[in-house]
């Protein structure tokens, strides 16, 4: 116990000498909490749409009319060439030309259909298949309400209507920013802990110091202790700084309890400090570290249900995800956050990670030798 | 010096591979000695020496430090060792006081032992008035010095001091040959190699590694008599020549 009492004293000297990593730490969380989630939203605003009226009807200006009025679109051209709107789409300035034939009113009323042709940039697939769904929605509201004009006792319309009335659980006003917030911090905890240790413990190997290290008594587990502790700590400050932001910011407060969330963030940390460890034990320079962690960074973000839900992953990827221990921290923080889940509702999860910190920690226990 | 041997070595292999490092080298040392452990560029004298302090563990034969087993007692050995490494061992970000307490702490001394020793070797350097000053500020002839110091600052029955005197200046080397004096003359054993041949005539004996190979041992004199020469330059040029490994 004395040893690591020497130990955590050196780390925590040397953590905070060096100004760069305590401004990292206080810094990150702030600046990555505030900036990201304004930034990363899904909801598609500003969709350039381009107009080839051929018709120039009363219906098809009170489409043009319901279509802007809906907020989600921006016109950018109205004529009568659909070669014109192409352009417009290569030059990048339209994403979605909708072409109205010509006589379609004269169609519409006489026929009862009529044909439109929607021409889609489809670079970005999330952008284009929205504003399509945008687009055909406001369109069959559009038929809807004129064929209520044309029948005007709606009891004999031949077109039955179904009306779907909504209630949004959980997140009732679709606010994105409460999805958005935990997860990012989640990652910001996740970047701090596993980045950190490998780091520092191969800035040791490169510096020689451990050699110097190994070839005192300190017994291994006093030094990977002396190791874990100082960053066990300072993620939960990182944590703890997040929660004031989303709070502050965000006017996020989680619904369930904080003890749950913390209780989950303590073995989660411990998890992810073993995964530095490991890494740590496999490293030789910092640049090594740096590779490795990043490369199975970008791995657990992107296959964390961060941005993309887990769900609609690939069988394959589900599995993947299974072994991804930020998956079950993103998971678990939204459910208490957004939801109100007790300790009891995230117990598997619990489980889990302990399972993580277990083999993780042993193998890097494991792997650090200190005799070649 | 007396005869009371603190390192034993017989037949100490330690292979790479196919690379033979180490070639069943075979040695004893004594209390108190000053031994000197020369070779040219990679002849294996750093491998030999971390095998001695449990760094890394040999492939065959035998050795003993301070009465352990090098390959079943070496946490035991580490209480007994000090060591220097050819790479800087002291930690940059800290102040010469805290890379004392550190190293002091883990050794297990008292935090009034550590506070006392502290103090002296500070007045023994003369570097009360750096207690302060981070070790990167340092001149590297006072970091050295002080590495020399914080290796033997829990008063080891051993030390090993792996190319300690690198780059630094004569008058250093001078002073620093003169604090391996006062830790022999204290009872510690000094297990150092060099690549100085001025610094191989002050120690009581010396091996000369070739290739893995112990190839000559003894006190300077004697060994200047074996080859005929008046130097122990032109002893280790002799014997060196005979090297077919490249120097890494």
């Amino acid at each position: 116990m004395r040893t690591l009492k020497f130990l955590l004293q050196k780390e925590f000297r040397q953590i905070f000498r060096d100004p760069a990593i305590v401004r990292m730490i206080l810094m990150m969380p702030v600046i990555q909490l505030i900036l990201l989630p304004l930034a990363a939203n899904y909801e598609v605003k500003n969709i350039k749409l381009a107009i080839v009226d051929h018709d120039h009807s009363s219906y098809t200006q009170q489409m043009i009319n319901k279509i802007t009025a809906s907020g989600y679109f921006q016109l950018t051209g109205v004529s009568n060439s659909y070669n014109e709107e192409m352009k417009l789409v290569e030059k990048d300035e339209a994403d979605i030309i909708l072409e109205i034939p010509a006589q379609f009113e004269r169609t519409i009323v006489k026929e009862n259909e009529a044909p439109l042709f929607m021409a889609v940039n489809a670079i970005n697939g999330t952008r284009a298949n929205l504003g399509s769904a945008y687009l055909q929605n406001i369109i069959r509201n559009y038929n809807q309400d004129i064929r209520t004009e044309w029948i005007q006792m709606p009891r004999f319309n031949d077109q039955p209507r179904i009306d779907i009335t909504y209630s949004d659980w959980y997140n009732p006003h679709m606010n994105y920013q409460l999805f958005m917030v935990p997860g990012i911090l989640a990652v910001l905890l996740t970047m701090v802990g596993a980045f950190m240790t490998s780091l520092n413990i191969v800035k040791e190997k490169e510096v020689g110091t451990i050699e110097q290290i190994n070839v005192t008594p300190i017994r291994k587990h006093h030094f990977i202790l002396g190791k874990l502790i100082p960053f066990w700590i300072l993620g939960l400050v990182v944590l703890t700084l997040g929660f004031g932001v989303a709070r502050i910011v965000y006017g996020i407060i989680p619904l369930g309890s904080f003890v749950t969330i913390y209780a989950f963030a303590m073995v989660y940390l411990l998890a992810l400090l073993g995964l530095g460890l490991l890494v740590s034990t496999y490293a030789n320079t910092q640049q090594q570290a740096m590779l490795i962690s990043f490369f199975l960074m970008m791995i657990f973000i992107l296959l964390g249900g961060l941005y993309t839900s887990i769900d609609s992953m690939p069988e394959w990827a589900k599995w993947i995800t299974k072994f991804n221990p930020i998956a079950y921290f993103i998971e678990v923080i939204r459910m208490v956050v957004i939801k109100g889940s007790t300790l009891k509702d995230i117990s598997k999860q619990l489980l889990i990670m302990f399972g993580f910190a277990i083999v993780l920690n042993g193998w890097a226990i494991f792997n650090y030798k200190k005799r070649m | 010096m007396t005869d009371e041997k603190v390192i034993t070595a017989k037949a100490l292999t330690k292979k790479f591979a196919d690379f033979i490092a180490v070639n069943a080298i075979s040695f004893e040392v004594s209390k108190g000695e000053i031994f000197g452990f020369l070779g040219a560029n990679g002849a294996g004298k750093t491998t030999a020496m971390r095998m001695l302090c449990g760094l890394s563990l040999p492939t065959s034969g035998e050795a003993t430090v301070a009465g352990f087993d090098v390959y079943k007692e070496s946490e035991k050995i580490k209480k007994n060792i000090g060591y220097m490494s050819q790479k800087f061992s002291l930690y940059e970000d800290l102040t010469v006081k805290e890379n004392m307490r550190f190293y002091g702490g883990i050794y297990g001394l008292t935090e009034k032992r550590i506070k006392e020793k502290s103090q002296q070797v500070l007045a023994d350097l003369h570097m009360e008035a750096e207690q302060n000053k981070l070790v990167k500020s340092l001149p590297l002839g006072w970091k050295q010095k002080l590495a020399f110091s914080v290796a033997i600052f829990h008063e080891p029955a051993i030390v090993f001091l792996d190319e300690p005197t690198g780059g630094v200046d004569p008058v250093t080397r001078r002073e620093f040959w003169e604090m391996i004096y006062q830790a022999a003359q204290n009872g510690t054993t000094v297990f150092v190699t060099t690549h100085y041949m001025d610094e191989a005539e002050y120690c009581n004996r010396v091996s000369i590694m070739v290739d893995g190979r112990i190839e000559a041992l003894d006190t300077p004199t004697n060994l200047k008599k074996q080859f005929n020469t008046a130097s122990m330059d032109e002893v280790f040029l002799q014997l060196a020549r005979k090297a077919v490994r490249q120097a890494d």
